[in-house]
């Protein structure tokens, strides 16, 4: 079963088209992958699949339901590019602001504080934390009320290697119970830890599989030389199908 | 309307600014320091802080609202939270209540701090009493707050926000009927003022000097503020798209 189904979505912004007809799945349960160099349309997908991107057309459908339907918002954790929580809240002020919109008690704030490793700095405000810290306080809250898909926008950026390796092993975590997630990164080592990849570049999905299938439809080991190959063979939908 | 979420926004705007001492200083001591430099600036003729006192009373809190929701509007968008709340079960009504709420409560206290020492040390007479002063403070700082929110969907940046204050509120006040009272004014400026909500908040402030209970003409002036106020939410809730292009 498929947590998302994206069917023929096309998206201009600013009079540019920025998404050109874009297909594509993630099952359920999953930690999947959305890959590619920055501007390539990324955050614009995520957006589309949250509810937030005005589509300029085809379907976009979540959780057997249309993108940004009000049943949806129990049910889809977000975390945005830009920090998305408040720099002038603590950590748990934080955390139990968007506990309470999400209708869970304040024990699941700090519980979920915990999980991303920050039981030591609740206190603090989130404007005199690091990046790293405060990614992670973003991340916590789109954890709140155990969503059933997590969509996280470049969650890892600026982390230092022993955090991102955590991260993935609590996005696996997540994954085992039953969550589905769909992260997006522009860092191709860690597109090794996705159990399915999408490659998007310039507004359309080059590759769509597992990482062992795109290592085995290019004959690369390493998976940034599997997408450099496929984007030399010309990154059109049919090498899609190669990768699938 | 509900209201877990509603409170909770209220509390977490009040926390962002409690974790802003510098600036809920400045929110609650400045305009009693102008009102007391406006008393000694006009020491020679005390019937101008008379007059002017109440409508100050008033102004303060509409200016102050409006900078401060504005510039809070502007960051909610540009840093990624408030297109994160709209993916949240939070509705647009408890989003703009819980703004209300928690400015309403920072306008009470700001009105009541000022109106205690005009009232007192300054000497300031209010003959309908300190309570409608305040009152009419609190629907001229939603005022602020409701126009602030509606004009904030219209600046990318904080610094184009501060400019909306001149562009915005200063027409208003030059209009209201604190400078020169609108009869006195030309047939067009006298339009213009009657269309400006502040005008009404201004006619109430200096009907309270005077009258010694809540008059009809107060409580329409009343009224008519509210409905703008009513009116500049609505607006504003239609500028809080979830989808975006």
């Amino acid at each position: 079963m498929n947590a998302i189904e994206v069917s023929g979505l096309v998206v201009d912004r600013g009079g540019r088209r920025v998404l050109h007809g874009i297909d594509c799945t993630v099952p359920t349960g999953s930690v999947t992958g959305l890959l590619g160099p920055s501007g390539g349309g990324k955050s614009t997908l995520l957006r589309a699949i949250v509810g937030v991107q005005r589509v300029t057309g085809g379907t976009v459908s979540v959780l057997g339901q249309p993108a940004g339907s009000a049943r949806l918002r129990r049910r889809v954790g977000y975390t945005t590019q830009e920090l998305s929580v408040y720099r002038d809240l603590t950590a748990r002020g934080n955390a139990h602001y968007f506990a309470a919109l999400a209708g869970v008690p304040a024990a699941a704030a700090d519980e979920a504080l915990r999980d991303v490793g920050l039981g030591g700095q609740v206190d603090l405000l989130v404007g005199r934390m690091s990046g790293g810290q405060a990614a992670r306080v973003s991340l916590a809250c789109g954890l709140l009320g155990r969503p059933d898909l997590l969509v996280l926008d470049e969650p890892t950026v600026g982390l230092d290697p022993v955090l991102r390796r955590d991260l993935w092993v609590l996005f696996a975590e997540l994954a085992a119970a039953g969550t589905t997630l769909l992260i997006s990164s522009h860092v191709m080592d860690e597109a090794g830890r996705c159990q399915r990849l999408l490659l998007l570049r310039e507004g359309r999905i080059i590759a769509d599989g597992t990482p062992a299938e795109i290592r085995s439809a290019t004959g690369k080991d390493d998976l940034e030389e599997a997408f450099l190959r496929l984007i030399e063979l010309g990154g059109g939908a049919e090498h899609a199908e190669v990768a699938r | 309307m509900t209201t877990r979420p509603m409170l909770a926004t209220a509390a977490r705007v009040l926390s962002q600014l409690r974790h802003d001492r510098r600036t809920v200083a400045l929110l609650l001591v400045v305009p009693v320091a102008l009102l007391t430099l406006f008393k000694y600036v006009y020491q020679s003729a005390p019937p101008v802080f008379d007059r002017i006192g109440p409508i100050m009373l008033g102004l303060f809190p509409f200016v102050t609202m409006f900078l401060v929701t504005s510039i809070a509007m502007v960051r909610e968008r540009t840093s990624g939270t408030l297109e994160r709340l709209l993916t949240t079960p939070l509705r647009k009504l408890d989003l703009l209540a819980g703004y209300a709420l928690a400015f309403g409560l920072v306008a009470l206290a700001q009105a009541g701090i000022a109106a205690a020492v005009a009232i007192g040390p300054l000497g300031l007479t209010v003959s309908a009493g300190v309570s409608v002063v305040v009152g009419l403070a609190v629907i001229n700082a939603l005022l602020g707050m409701a126009l602030g929110l509606f004009l904030s969907a219209f600046a990318s940046t904080e610094f184009q926000a501060v400019q909306f204050l001149p562009a915005a509120v200063l027409p208003q006040v030059l209009l209201c009927g604190l400078l020169a009272p609108p009869e006195q004014m030309s047939t067009v400026l006298r339009w213009a003022s009657d269309v400006l909500p502040l005008t009404y908040a201004v006619d109430a402030l200096t009907e309270a000097r005077t009258a010694t209970a809540v008059t009809g003409a107060m409580a329409t002036d009343a009224l008519i503020v509210l409905c703008c106020i009513v009116a500049a939410l609505a607006l504003g809730a239609a500028t809080l798209r979830r989808r975006t292009p």
